[in-house]
């Protein structure tokens, strides 16, 4: 028989509703994957096995008496641990809050409870989701399921190593430059980057207000349509959280391509980007073009500019969010003799190099003197890039581009260099700018067997055509390897 | 011709005045991480004044990428966290107060 674990969630969610196996089972393959896998990959910071294990019961349970909540239902989840849950230990990767019980859940965790979904645990990031590799957790690296010496990419780097080894059947995670994205492709899998404010961040531990989307990382497109449905639509508790009707995602999904025009950014192909890399996406390229799809050259000038403008805005922001860790109210404490003292004394043995990097980057950013010139130029510069995505939808229904200049790198190769460790998200950054929707789908290998993403990107609310076209890329590219540790028996 | 690319590149000197700006951010660093972080935090604005090469005349500054004005919500009771349990994850309290150092200067 095979492994339960390895089941995409679609086909698990009808083995689940045909009686071929229970949630109870299913959870049990799961907890099997990742007694083999955590050893090697530490996908994980926090595992509930006793809180899965209830959840499973209860989602069987609601199956025997035709209850259904719909796609999630008995399918083992994981969250990235920047999203707080009621009673289990949320951390953000980071000193300043070991031991952090939230005293609520945030509402993709309503939501995925209500849905019947069996949270596994919490997933391993980058400290505060500032990083490409989870090199930046205080409680050390996940690995890439390809290989384990390599980083299996970040922030959200333990929820995609989950999903890639089999340890997680999906994942939630949040994208503010690339976070979900980038991790999928370097671990084969699909990450998607909602439109901003489609799925609520009541509850996500802010980076970057103006930036951050959760979103899910999966085995395919279609789990990634059923992953966000579940979550997404209107909260009132997210003031940023979008008012309208939730767009249609399925509906399209097996229409193809032929009629639509397909983007291709000069500005983030060609030089830069490794070969192996450029020559999967030109192929993938080629296979939409096959589909029926006119494929059209387009430039975006200031798409240049993303990487230095967000490289003063997220900073800024984080620096005025990350203000509420001042060891008053949860978190680590160190003494001081006066509370100005206690709050210096906190953070900075609270917060990693990393976070206080970004902290001192935003603060200098935003403080007199400098705020227009830095700040100020960054936000009318975030003003280009949305107008030239603006004039490239004319053109174009979707864009697309490498997801990652790069396919896995070693552990330490980028880490003394905070700039080479930027350039990882410099295709994926001008979304999360603009706050429109992308998705990385796995096309290939490269030499060294390790994956390559394609990343489509739509206009604001352009899920369904997003999607759309990442499903035909899916059926062309059959992609179909398996990450080295997606297995129970080895090790 | 195209592709991503991080341009070397100097417009004006950044000089950072590193302790003034830990003070402003609460970070009681040491003079070697001060000047460690002063060195990194310099290589990083140096590329990110990228921006200031960008003519922008006339273009308005985007701080949200959908605009959005005030959301409200109808002004009913609703519930609210449990004292204990937020209080419990408080480094010190006294009773139902977070403890913290004293701020005053004792009259």
């Amino acid at each position: 028989m095979s492994d339960l674990a390895d089941l995409t969630l679609t086909a698990a969610a009808a083995g689940l509703r045909s009686g071929a196996f229970t949630a109870v089972e299913l959870l049990e393959g799961v907890h099997r994957r990742a007694a083999m896998t955590e050893a090697h990959l530490h996908a994980y910071l926090t595992l509930d096995r006793e809180g899965a294990a209830r959840a499973a019961v209860a989602a069987d349970a609601g199956f025997r008496r035709s209850d259904d909540h719909g796609p999630l239902q008995g399918i083992p989840v994981a969250l990235k641990d920047n999203m707080v849950t009621r009673g289990l230990e949320t951390t953000c990767s980071s000193k300043i809050l070991a031991g952090y019980l939230p005293p609520y859940d945030g509402t993709v965790v309503t939501r995925l409870r209500a849905g019947g979904a069996v949270i596994l645990g919490k997933t391993n990031l980058d400290e505060f989701a500032m990083g490409s590799s989870t090199e930046n957790s205080a409680y050390g690296p996940s690995r890439n399921p390809w290989d384990p010496d390599r980083v299996p990419g970040g922030s959200s780097g333990g929820s995609a190593a989950a999903v890639a080894a089999g340890s997680a059947m999906v994942a939630y995670g949040s994208d503010t430059g690339g976070s979900i994205r980038q991790p999928a492709a370097l671990c084969g899998i699909v990450g998607m980057k909602p439109t901003y404010g489609l799925v609520s961040r009541f509850g996500l531990i802010a980076f970057a207000s103006s930036l951050d989307q959760i979103g899910p990382l999966t085995r395919t497109v279609e789990d990634a349509v059923s992953a966000l449905e579940v979550v997404g639509g209107h909260d009132p508790a997210d003031s940023t959280s979008y008012p309208g009707p939730v767009p249609d995602y399925r509906t399209g999904l097996e229409s193809g391509v032929s009629g639509l025009r397909v983007g291709v950014v000069t500005e983030l192909n060609g030089a830069g980007i490794e070969p192996a890399v450029q020559a999967a996406v030109n192929q993938t390229i080629e296979q939409l073009e096959q589909a029926g799809a006119t494929i059209v050259q387009i430039s975006m000038p200031s798409v240049d500019y993303a990487l230095s403008a967000y490289y003063l805005i997220a900073p800024a922001e984080c620096s005025a969010n990350l203000a509420r860790f001042d060891g008053v109210r949860y978190g680590l404490r160190r003494r001081g003799e006066n509370v100005e003292e206690m709050m210096s004394n906190t953070r900075a043995d609270g917060f990693g190099p990393e976070v206080i990097r970004r902290i001192l980057l935003g603060t200098y950013a935003l403080s007199a003197g400098y705020y227009d010139a830095f700040y100020g130029q960054a936000q009318r510069v975030r003003t280009l890039i949305i107008r030239d995505f603006q004039a490239a939808y004319e053109q174009a229904d979707v864009l697309v581009s490498p997801t990652s200049p790069t396919t896995a790198f070693s552990f330490g190769a980028r880490t003394e260099d905070p700039l080479s460790m930027y350039m990882s998200d410099v295709c994926t950054i001008p979304s999360n700018m603009s706050g429109d929707p992308a998705i990385s789908v796995p096309v290939g290998l490269d030499d060294a067997g390790l994956p390559i993403g394609f990343q489509v990107m739509a206009p604001a609310l352009g899920e369904p055509v997003m999607f759309r076209v990442a499903a035909e890329v899916e059926r062309r590219a059959r992609f179909d390897a398996r990450a080295r540790f997606a297995t129970s028996e080895v090790a | 011709m195209g592709g991503p690319r991080l341009v070397p590149f100097r417009l004006m000197p950044i000089d950072i005045d590193i302790a003034k700006v830990a003070r402003l951010a609460r970070l009681a660093l040491s003079d070697d991480e001060l000047e460690r972080y002063r060195l990194q935090c310099e290589v990083v604005l140096e590329h990110a004044a990228l921006v200031q090469t960008l003519p922008t005349d006339g273009v308005a500054p985007t701080s949200h990428p959908l605009p959005r004005t005030n959301a409200f919500r109808d002004d009913v009771v609703a519930g609210c966290l449990d004292r204990e349990e937020v209080l419990a994850q408080a480094p010190e309290r006294e009773g139902d107060y977070f403890l913290v150092p004293r701020i005053l200067d004792e009259p």
